[in-house]
């Protein structure tokens, strides 16, 4: 199926192969529609929940808004607690930067956790091209590397898979018998496999969840223990980060930190929430901060907002269109709303079908534990995309002819006639090729009110 | 550090106006009747055992626990407890075939389960992941009732390893199915010491 995917260009041609086979669509909707689900009845239980988002958003904006000296102070405080600190202005630096200290160490063997920043990076195509084994250790991501594709959801990498399909990729892998399926023995397997990983590795390389700026220290979040086991074990710790991790101090954590798990996946919080503050005795310390883009994101106000994700997925749960198309269809590292809000800050002429594969119905806003505007932001880079003419033809036009039609009431009369009379006999395509079209009503609303209404 | 100097002046181009830093301590959390009561509940929500004994009774409660009285090694940060002497530990990998891990908490936090776990500067963190079975020892006079009275009461090591533990290591990667032992430990049993 990925590979089916993968030759599609557009959201709307990858999602019209995901949509092919009905029956794994609605599978897919339902498994992650539970996650939703999950997540509404773990807000439900805590009376403060509003408020914690509301505050979460303002903390959030507080610091992007002083963000230069957040990173100071945090910089400050990390190099004290005997961190080493990096800095890398593109994706390309950082990969660079993170090669330079594995090759410099003489590493060749690297266990990763989950880091949606080095997946945005490209890091891992980058170090096996030079020679470093490269072991993703969160289960989902060790899944689809497996496979060689992405993850198609940040927080559930192998959402798009079924049991029996991880059952066939770990039986050719792992040598798992045959037609096992049955989840708890198959996580068994790859704890051993990753295991004899986690001994044998000379570097581990994390994300970063939030960086505290007043005591330099950075917190990382799993469920698997992954993470730890990465960083304990092997003599080099390397963290990476966006610049917009940043919290000021920990009463800033305590807040996010309760939006963060109850939103992703509906849990209380994250087994494992690791507070590193400098190296351990004998062991180096790395963090890597990333700007690839984000200052550039920051200087657009209308957009700004969007860099107070904290990625919990709970945007991507609920949206209709990804439930219906999954992950890959976006073709980018993050999906969902909030990916189809990101993406085209950088490669716009790419990524410019993304803010349309949304029906801007705005569950999305509604979730986001830090109120993101983000239907309004896809509608905003609609405007903005077509205003820089990287939209379809055919779409443009569409709009101009809406746009000159809704201005003039007598046009307006006259193409409800016609959709009236003509739409039924239309040929069964394009729109309604996967819905049926509403029974036309005989005379329009206008002339309806009229009647009832009586002469004025 | 070219790189450095760029992003700065980079995110001071965007020319972000000031925004006031909001009160993050002034969140009324929830709070519970009997915290107790709520922190076991919240231990089992995060798939643990939880079991209140009395503060000199630690052994016999760990004689209680499925596994212990038949496990060889025992690690243990709780003088007294365990066979397995970790300050004699050169090398993290060492502790690769621990059964059991004992650990104290300084707190544990009853809307959630979380246990603060801090390592004190020791090198052999390993150990709590490496297990295959934690114990947490905690207090019950240390019990608060959310994450924000427990930032506002602990102090954040200037230099070291502290984490929030919260059950057993867990993974749902597998068709949201949820599966107790991911990497870490397969379980983990709360001891709540009054």
């Amino acid at each position: 199926m990925s590979e089916a995917l993968g030759v599609e260009s557009t959201h709307a041609g990858r999602a019209a192969v995901f949509v092919k086979d009905e029956a794994r669509l609605h599978w897919h909707d339902t498994a992650v529609w539970f996650v939703r689900q999950k997540r509404d009845k773990a807000r439900a239980v805590l009376p403060e929940w509003e408020e914690l988002r509301a505050l979460g958003a303002r903390i959030k904006a507080h610091t992007l808004s002083r963000l230069p000296d957040y990173l100071e102070e945090f910089e400050k405080n990390a190099l004290a607690a005997g961190a080493q600190v990096h800095w890398a202005q593109s994706a390309d630096e950082h990969n660079q930067i993170v090669h330079g200290l594995l090759q410099e160490r003489g590493v060749t063997r690297l266990v990763k956790s989950k880091s949606m920043l080095t997946e945005e990076c490209g890091l891992n195509p980058y170090l096996e091209a030079r020679g470093i084994e490269v072991v993703d250790t969160d289960l989902g991501e060790r899944i689809v590397q497996f496979r060689h594709e992405p993850p198609s959801h940040i927080v559930m990498p192998a959402i798009h898979l079924k049991k029996e399909e991880i059952g066939v990729l770990f039986h050719e892998k792992l040598g798992t018998p045959a037609g096992l399926a049955d989840p708890q023995a198959l996580t068994e397997a790859a704890r051993q496999h990753l295991r004899t990983k986690f001994l044998g590795a000379q570097a581990g390389l994390t994300g970063v969840n939030f960086a505290i700026a007043s005591t330099g220290g950075v917190v990382v979040c799993t469920n698997e223990g992954n993470a730890d086991l990465g960083t304990a074990l092997p003599p080099i710790h390397i963290a990476c980060m966006g610049v917009e991790k940043l919290v000021p101090g920990p009463r800033e954590l305590a807040v996010l930190l309760r939006l963060l798990a109850r939103s992703a996946t509906g849990q209380s919080i994250t087994t494992y929430t690791s507070h590193y503050h400098g190296p351990r005795p004998g062991a180096e310390l790395h963090l890597v901060i990333v700007d690839a883009g984000r200052s550039k994101i920051l200087a657009r106000e209308e957009f700004r907002s969007a860099l107070q994700c904290i990625r919990c997925g709970a945007c991507i749960n609920t949206c209709p269109v990804y439930r219906h198309s999954g992950g890959h269809s976006y073709g980018v590292a993050v999906a969902g709303p909030i990916g189809s809000v990101l993406a085209p800050h950088g490669d716009s002429k790419k990524h410019a079908d993304l803010p349309f594969a949304s029906t801007l119905c705005g569950s999305c806003t509604d979730v986001c534990p830090v109120r993101i505007d983000l239907h309004h932001q896809l509608l905003l880079w609609r405007g903005e995309l077509a205003g820089r003419g990287l939209v379809p033809l055919g779409k443009r036009f569409a709009s101009r002819v809406g746009r000159w039609v809704l201005l003039r009431a007598w046009a307006y009369r006259l193409f409800g006639k016609l959709a009236r009379t003509l739409a039924p006999l239309l040929p069964r395509s394009g729109w309604t090729r996967q819905r049926d079209l509403p029974e036309m009503p005989r005379e329009s609303f206008r002339a309806q009110w009229r009647k009832r209404a009586g002469p004025r | 550090m070219p790189a450095r100097d760029e992003i700065l002046r980079a995110l001071r181009a965007a020319r972000v106006p000031e925004l006031p830093r909001p009160d993050a301590g002034a969140v009324a959390g929830i709070r519970y009747d009997d915290l107790r009561d709520r922190f076991a509940k919240a231990v089992i929500e995060n798939g643990g055992r939880c079991a209140l004994v009395l503060e000199g009774s630690v052994a016999a409660a760990l004689r209680q626990i499925p596994g212990y009285p038949e496990a060889r090694k025992i690690a243990s940060l709780i003088p007294g407890i365990g066979n397995l002497d970790l300050a004699a530990v050169q090398d993290p990998h060492e502790l690769e075939d621990v059964d059991f891990c004992v650990l104290p908490a300084d707190l544990g936090v009853a809307e959630n389960g979380a246990c603060w776990i801090t390592d004190h500067g020791r090198a052999n963190r390993a150990v709590c992941f490496l297990a295959q079975h934690l114990v947490i020892v905690v207090q019950a006079a240390t019990l608060v009732h959310n994450l924000h009275e427990a930032y506002l009461r602990l102090e954040l090591p200037k230099r070291g390893f502290s984490m929030w533990l919260a059950g057993p290591s867990k993974t749902a990667d597998i068709e949201q199915s949820l599966v107790i032992g991911a990497h870490g430990a397969r379980s983990c049993t709360v001891l709540l010491t009054s």
